[in-house]
């Protein structure tokens, strides 16, 4: 039993969190925002460089078959800087779905490479993110898991209140000649890549919600009002600390649901779901927090804040809403055994 | 990250439930801060538990434990709560002043008071409240005057819990005459019936007399009974408070226990049309278990040698907000039966829910309140100015 990331993790959470930092800090945001540009290719490079895409791809396919809680810790950084580039549904979904689809496919070295993205149509979500910047889709038709190349497709921009969220409406016909999976195959792997969306939408929407803090906090220790930064008042310090709270309990739901992913089970799900909820509600009230500690300065354009609350709203809804994820949990909660013994049980632990 | 139990992990935890399988009471004892009667009881049990030698596991053998690490002393736990074992009387010695002597104390004063606080021969309330001092502990106004190699103790103590009927307390004095604030204050430990102390026992908002005040009058204790130096005592309480609030006082698996019965109590009474209670029967269970889950995490991080930080005040708030959001889930189950009291004569135990509701209205307020908690918080976690 063992709740500490090892000397790599760590060093791979301060190498992620150092390249947002430099390449996506918030005016590098409002610059892509201005040049109506869809990606920063230069960041994107970045990324690639760091070999972040391969992360979740198995070594036997040339990946470097990390786990979850690896790819959590990068879906984490992503939150936090709010970026616009499809890393976590790319590199965090698409591509180990992908590769446990099918094996080798040609797509996956350049992919792998960063060349090319993939990207996602999961049931679970009604639209598809980053649809016209990929190469193919991964798209679902009776169950069947299919790859379409994106000039096979129509897409229909969906505009996000979110500016860096590109979201799609597919028009496109399955073929024999498309399809990856049948849905018996595929069932089970659009399983996991729900349950990796849901995980690293959790991930992000924690780096969200710190950021928010971390914002306010900034803006807290500066502003005077009374003659005193409004950060000396209790008032704004629990605002503060029950955000802090949030982010404190979600952090250890999150981290025990990536690393139990693998299990696959109602109970390992039920973690996942809970992680998604928390995470979310961290992220919401961090970000409305943020905005009430700005004051009228958190309701402006001008002020960063903005750019979380809508990616926070986007993220609580994207890979199953609240409601979803609570139902998962009732029926963990509702029909197997509970207890302190029984948290970091699996299903087959009884068998 | 592993988050699996190793065999030897497995093992201590058969080995603690067989043990309460076959030494946990039939039924409940009485209540320890109701009656005399009740509290020795509880003592009796805590004899029982160090013959087993499970008084206070993480405790080296010399002092009556096992020296066992974190991790199997919250599987300790977890099988304690699992069993239904009773109450521990002696919370504030073991949990609190127990670690703090680990610290502090001089070798004399662990091989004085540790055994016998393991063994429940000596059970232990905590004097550092005052009227003027509450959530500003650092107001103290008892003093401990030198006289030799004693001190002489005069002042007023209250909200003192288990004092009603403990044999010892651990108070904070002001040693140094004139001080101010956190200076000159010095921890002191003395026996609840030396000649000068009277304790009144106040009852709470249920009529049990939980905590007491204490009346000092020329109490005279020896200097050995000081714990540190002198005016080392607000750093060595902010120390136990540590403590308090974070790994000991308050282990996670009374809260899963109470969100497994809650789950129980909404599947055998629960309305299935009611999807808002079922929702928050699931919020109690989440809130339980990230609560375990985090301190899981923090039990790793000081086996690996990281301090324990001001995360034990984000751990106050959570604990006692869940413990009271999941009580009241069980009374909105309950509904119109939800204020009847405990009767022997009733099957349904519905009357357990209550006496816990009341009781979780508590914690909010002792170990410091929450709003203290959040001070902290924003002052030492996010750097916000005081």
């Amino acid at each position: 039993m063992n709740f500490t990331f090892t000397d790599e993790q760590k060093m791979l959470a301060e190498v992620v969190r150092k390249l947002m930092d430099d390449r996506c800090p918030p005016p590098a945001l409002r610059s892509l925002m201005d040049a109506g540009a869809v990606h920063d290719k230069g960041r994107w490079a970045a990324i690639v460089e760091t070999g972040l895409m391969p992360v979740l791809v198995p070594a036997e396919q040339d990946g470097l078959g990390l786990a979850e809680v690896d790819f959590a810790i990068v879906a984490e950084a992503a939150g936090r800087a709010a970026l616009p580039e499809p890393l976590v549904e790319h590199a965090g979904i698409a591509l180990p779905l992908l590769a446990a689809a099918a094996p080798g496919h040609t797509l996956l070295s350049a992919a792998m490479a960063g060349e090319v993205t993939v990207a996602i149509g999961h049931p679970v979500n009604p639209l598809v993110a980053d649809a016209d910047t990929a190469a193919a889709l991964l798209l679902v038709h009776d169950g069947e898991l299919h790859l379409v190349e994106r000039d096979a497709v129509r897409l229909i921009r969906k505009p996000s209140i979110d500016p860096f969220r590109r979201l799609f409406a597919v028009e496109w016909v399955p073929s024999p000649a498309s399809r990856l999976a049948t849905a018996a195959t595929a069932g089970p792997l659009l399983a996991d890549a729900l349950d990796r969306g849901a995980l690293f939408a959790a991930a992000q929407c924690l780096g969200i919600a710190q950021r928010c803090v971390d914002l306010a906090v900034d803006y807290a220790k500066e502003r005077t009002q009374f003659g005193k930064p409004i950060g000396s008042t209790q008032a704004v310090k629990h605002l503060l600390a029950n955000v802090q709270v949030k982010i404190e309990f979600a952090r250890p739901v999150l981290q025990s649901a990536a690393a139990r992913f693998a299990a696959r089970d109602v109970r390992s799900r039920a973690v996942i779901s809970h992680a998604k909820l928390v995470a979310a509600e961290a992220a919401d009230l961090g970000a409305r927090t943020a905005i009430q500690v700005h004051g009228a300065m958190g309701y402006s354009w001008e002020v960063d804040v903005h750019f979380f609350l809508k990616r926070a709203l986007a993220l609580t809804y994207a890979w199953g809403d609240p409601a979803f994820h609570t139902a998962r949990i009732e029926q963990r909660v509702l029909n197997h055994p509970l207890g302190p013994d029984q948290t970091f049980l699996n299903e087959t632990d009884h068998a | 990250m592993n988050l699996t139990y190793t065999p030897e992990q497995r093992a201590f935890r058969a080995e603690i439930r067989d043990w309460l399988a076959r030494h946990v009471p039939d039924k409940p004892l009485p209540s320890f801060d109701a009656t005399r009667e009740g509290f020795e009881a509880h003592r009796a049990w805590e004899r029982t538990l160090a013959e087993g030698r499970w008084g206070m596991v993480t405790w080296p053998r010399e002092y009556g434990g096992r020296g066992v690490d974190l991790i199997q002393w919250l599987i300790f736990e977890e099988e304690y709560y699992r069993s239904g074992a009773p109450g521990r009387v002696n919370q504030n010695g073991i949990f609190l002043l127990g670690p703090t002597l680990m610290e502090f104390g001089t070798p004399e004063q662990k091989a004085r008071f540790l055994p016998a606080m393991a063994s429940g021969d000596e059970i232990w309330a905590q004097a550092w409240s005052e009227p003027q001092a509450g959530s500003d502990l650092a107001s103290v106004r008892a003093t401990a005057t030198r006289d030799g190699d004693h001190y002489m103790l005069n002042g007023l103590k209250t909200w003192s819990s288990r004092a009603a009927f403990a044999d010892w307390a651990f108070g904070l004095f002001r040693t140094e005459p004139g001080s101010q604030r956190h200076k000159g204050l010095t921890l002191i430990l003395f026996p609840l019936n030396a000649p000068g102390v009277t304790v009144k026992p106040i009852a709470r908002i249920d009529g049990k007399v939980g905590f007491a005040e204490i009346f000092l009058d020329d109490v005279r204790v020896p200097v050995s009974q000081r714990l540190g130096d002198d005016g080392q005592g607000w750093h060595i309480c902010m120390v136990t408070a540590g403590f308090e609030r974070g790994l000991m006082l308050r282990s996670p698996a009374r809260y899963q226990v109470a969100a497994a019965r809650l789950a129980a109590l909404y599947r055998r009474q629960g309305n299935p049309a009611d999807s808002a209670t079922r929702a928050a029967v699931a919020r109690a269970w989440m809130d339980a278990e990230a609560y375990a889950l985090s301190i899981y995490s923090t039990a790793s991080r000081i086996l690996a040698g990281q301090p324990i930080g001001p995360e034990t005040s984000t751990n106050k708030i959570f604990w006692s907000e869940l413990d009271v959001a999941l009580n009241r889930v069980a009374l909105s189950i309950l509904g119109a039966r939800a204020e009847l009291m405990p009767d022997p004569d009733e099957p349904d135990p519905t009357g357990d829910w209550l006496d816990d509701y009341i009781f979780s209205l508590a914690g909010p307020i002792y170990a410091g309140s929450n709003e203290i908690q959040r001070n902290i918080i924003a002052e030492r976690m996010l750097g916000l100015p005081r």
